[in-house]
């Protein structure tokens, strides 16, 4: 009974928040329509995520997030620092391929999110099978490092999240 | 408002014009396409990101209340950066590179952009 009255309970919650902070006040009667909105939309939504996953760790995501925030920072500065102090003929941008451990779609999504916002590094296609992932590089010299830092930096603490 | 908001304020903000002008002078410096995509998805996260981080300290030095719209906006750009960059990085591909122009995938199947996925 709960479960099909509260089919997504993080979501429900995370419609809440963003309610409140759409209205930017908080009162009683914003709390009861956010409410309302929180258990009205996963519900008529639900169909379209069957098979989501679980979140074996929901803790470590917060952990993830942090450190993906101090990892857009430093990679703010290094791409300012290439495109500024770096001639063009200077930049050797290369494609690295990253082969992916990871098996859910949401996992490899946050992971594609994440290599695109972080260090001089785009996503750009994934393997048919979903077995890899291709990312163009900005400028490295190391393409190997570049794919050890992808998968121990980001994978490991995704497969710890969602396996 | 004293002096420390100010002086903090002020500093947010020279940040984030000075990122969003990177941003920018990349789009126009560098040669490939997929060279420039690198430049707005990334310099422009903080340039934007300063200037919530201004508005929010300037709201809650003048009014006293926490704003959480800025909070809001940077994770939906968060969100959004990504995926638009990969619309610009595919499209490109699809128009101007073949499978051969790219490493091999080390995978069972080749790149989704040439190859159909595998039957369920």
């Amino acid at each position: 009974m709960l479960t099909r009255l509260i089919p997504h309970p993080l979501l429900s919650l995370l419609l809440v928040f963003v309610w409140l902070g759409l209205v930017n006040k908080l009162t009683l009667g914003n709390l009861i329509l956010g409410g309302f909105f929180g258990l009205v939309i996963p519900m008529l939504t639900a169909p379209y995520w069957p098979g989501r996953p679980k979140l074996r760790k929901p803790m470590n995501v917060l952990g993830y997030v942090l450190i993906v925030l101090w990892d857009i920072v430093v990679a703010n500065v290094q791409v300012a620092l290439i495109i500024l102090f770096r001639s063009n003929p200077n930049i050797r941008s290369q494609w690295v391929v990253v082969p992916l451990e990871l098996t859910s779609a949401e996992a490899i999504t946050v992971l594609a999110g994440t290599i695109t916002m972080t260090p001089g590094t785009v996503s750009a296609t994934l393997a048919a099978d979903g077995g890899s992932i291709l990312v163009h590089c900005l400028h490295t010299d190391d393409p190997d490092a570049v794919r050890d830092e992808i998968k121990t930096r980001y994978e490991r603490r995704l497969k710890e999240i969602f396996q | 408002m004293n002096l420390i908001f100010e002086i903090f304020i002020s500093g947010a903000l020279v940040v984030s014009g000075i990122f969003g002008f990177v941003g920018s002078y990349g789009l126009v410096k560098l040669k490939s396409t997929l060279q420039r995509l690198h430049a707005p998805t990334k310099a422009t996260t903080l340039g934007v990101g300063g200037v919530l981080v201004a508005s929010m300290l300037y709201f809650y030095a003048s009014t006293g209340h926490i704003s959480v719209h800025e909070m809001l906006i940077a994770v939906f750009l968060l969100l959004t950066a990504p995926i638009i960059a990969n619309f610009i990085a595919k499209t490109y591909m699809a128009r101007n590179l073949r499978a051969s122009d790219l490493p091999k995938s080390q995978s069972r199947k080749g790149w989704a952009l040439y190859e159909d996925p595998p039957k369920p």
